[in-house]
């Protein structure tokens, strides 16, 4: 069952005309081949259209769009299944928000990580809708120092609402976790890629967000706050979140020219949802394209400029 | 109730211009009700002498509380964060800027000043909850940034004091990145060997307390501090039940394991001292 959004529903008609006439053709034994064929180049002119058009705010709802695939879907697509998943933070518990573990790509040895949200109901209370606990950000670090020992490159996959604000979280240092990746992480001495694959929602999402690359799809927002928590903070009122989405420039264009990200990632036409296989195949050229890149620095003179990078960050003038 | 004057917590006034406010003024206690004389409570460091309750103070004051003398090199004062979302929500974003630096004589929500500490070199970032809650953007960041960079060049220890409700929003993830950017820059102060203490004090939550406000290599707090990543309203919302008494107060984050050690206002200098020596010797 497709799930269509809203602004998709023209899309929708269309496909729903031409699955009614690819029945009627079969049945009445009828060539309308020439009028399949329009049906089809007017969808995909259709869908070209809405997208291109596309305001900050459905671009979030496309970000969380149900069909779009999550972080263990490209694992498991990038390594062909080759792949071992490894578990906890060794300290509380396993944080099932938060996955991870040594896959292999075209023969190398990769370590992936990545929040993960439930693929349904059940699922997503079970993945507690990739929202880490600090054992979630703990087990990330782990896993990046166990890379880091055996000198194996990390690619993190960002998909999160938040790191999640519950009691026990708080009692666990969740300051604290995404505090101590932060620092960590800018220096870590194998190649770090980042990517954001639908939500990049605040510290939970920059908790495993300092990379030589960060790439959003294009698809994707990320910033400090979401827009409907910053309307109901700035505007006092849920109803701002179009407002709200637009003001704080969240997508993957807007924050490539403010240099806070290095670079977006083109999905399919429609939306990663519209097809899997194409955005995983764009996803392992990114990787391996930026892995031939960075392999080509010393670990000191990559994190040096990591450390730079990052560093540049901020608007600030002399009063 | 007009001859109650809650004190302006973190104007640039010196401490020498407090004490000479004139008598009759009064300081009421939001904790305990407790009336104090306002000099009495400026002398006791701004803490009601009868419940203890820590009252917000800015950098002015904790600059005269730490260095000796009141003597200090402020650096970067003039540091402005900049707006380059072109940010509006129901007020533009610069009017709320000028505004906000009109009425508080700062041009962020830090300072950054060198002093000594009963002789120790100390530099002192601390955060004024008063400049738009003590948020987070591109000035607050570019200032710890550099205090850093001049206390290896100057090889001196680093404190920071936070009290902050996070991120500014209306820097989006100019602010986000501000957190990414201190705590990069902080691992050279940790490279150069340099201790960094970081005071936490009411309230430090979100974004700073997901950043460098967690990462001192000694992290203490003043008493009774609100200190937490998510804030309590939030907390609740999510749980759907009341929070358990004492939750989030620096108290409870001691017993979790992230803080060293707290301190109450009046040994602050002496405990520090103490601190800075042993890191000295
Ligand atoms: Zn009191």
């Amino acid at each position: 069952m497709v799930t269509y959004l809203e602004f998709e529903k023209p899309i929708e008609e269309l496909r729903n005309q031409l699955e009614n006439a690819k029945q009627i053709a079969e049945k009445s034994k009828v060539d309308m081949s020439q009028s399949l064929k329009e049906l089809e180049k007017k969808i995909e002119e259709t869908t070209r259209e809405i997208y291109a058009n596309l305001t900050p705010w459905q671009r979030v709802m496309v970000s969380r769009h149900p069909d779009r695939p999550y972080t263990l879907a490209y694992i498991n697509s990038l390594t062909g299944g080759n792949w071992i998943e490894l578990h906890g933070d060794r300290t509380v518990k396993d944080d099932k928000a938060m996955v991870g573990g040594f896959g292999m790509v075209d023969g190398r040895t990769i370590m992936f990580i990545g929040q993960q949200k439930g693929i349904n109901t059940k699922m997503r209370q079970y993945r507690n809708f990739g929202m880490p606990n600090p054992e979630g950000y703990r087990k990330a670090l782990r896993l990046m120092k166990l890379a880091e020992k055996f000198n194996k490159p990390i690619v993190t996959f960002i998909d999160t609402p938040g790191a999640y604000p519950g009691l026990e979280a708080e009692e666990r240092g969740q300051g604290e976790a995404i505090a101590r990746n932060l620092y960590e992480m800018s220096k870590l001495n194998v190649p770090v890629i980042c990517i954001i694959i639908g939500e990049g929602a605040s510290g939970g999402a920059l908790g495993i967000g300092i990379g030589d690359k960060v790439y959003m799809l294009e698809n994707t927002w990320y910033s400090v706050i979401s827009p409907e928590s910053c309307s109901s903070i700035l505007w006092r009122s849920w109803d701002f979140k179009e407002k709200a989405a637009e003001a704080l420039k969240l997508t993957a264009s807007d924050m490539l020219n403010n240099k806070l990200v290095d670079g977006v990632i083109p999905e399919p036409l429609g939306g990663a949802h519209n097809n899997h296989e194409e955005i995983f195949a764009t996803v392992k050229k990114y990787i391996l394209n930026s892995l031939t890149e960075l392999d080509k620095l010393s670990p000191e003179e990559r994190v040096k400029q990591r450390i730079n990078k990052f560093c540049s960050m901020g608007v600030v003038h002399e009063m | 109730m007009n001859w109650f004057k809650r004190i302006k917590v973190g104007i640039t006034t010196s401490t020498k211009e407090k004490k000479e406010t004139p008598e009759g003024l009064w300081y009421k206690c939001p904790s305990c009700k407790a009336i104090t004389p306002t000099d009495e409570h400026v002398q006791n460091k701004y803490i009601c002498p009868k419940c203890e309750y820590h009252e917000k103070i800015g950098s002015a004051e904790y600059f005269s509380i730490i260095f000796d003398d009141n003597q200090f090199k402020e650096i970067n004062a003039n540091l402005v964060s900049g707006d380059p979302l072109n940010f509006s929500d129901t007020k533009k974003y610069t009017d709320r800027l000028k505004a906000t630096i009109e009425k508080t004589h700062l041009h962020d929500a830090i300072r950054t000043a060198h002093g000594k500490v009963n002789g120790n070199d100390l530099m002192v970032a601390c955060m004024d909850f008063n400049f738009i809650g003590g948020s987070m953007g591109s000035g607050v960041g570019e200032k710890i940034a550099r205090a850093i960079d001049y206390c290896i060049e100057n090889k001196i220890p680093l404190m920071i004091i936070s009290k902050s409700g996070g991120a500014r929003m209306m820097e989006a993830a100019f602010s986000l990145m501000q957190m990414a950017k201190t705590s990069a820059k902080l691992t050279l102060l940790s490279e150069a060997k340099i201790p960094y203490i970081s005071l936490l004090t009411d309230p430090t939550t979100g974004g700073v307390t997901a950043s460098y406000a967690m990462l001192g290599d000694l992290n203490i707090a003043e008493p009774g501090a609100l200190i937490g990543f998510a804030g309590p309203r939030v907390v609740k919302e999510t749980i759907g039940k009341d929070l358990p008494k004492g939750f989030q107060t620096s108290e409870f984050v001691l017993e979790h394991g992230f803080l060293d050690y707290i301190v109450n206002r009046k040994e602050l200098k002496s405990k520090l001292t103490k601190t800075l020596e042993m890191f000295k010797n």
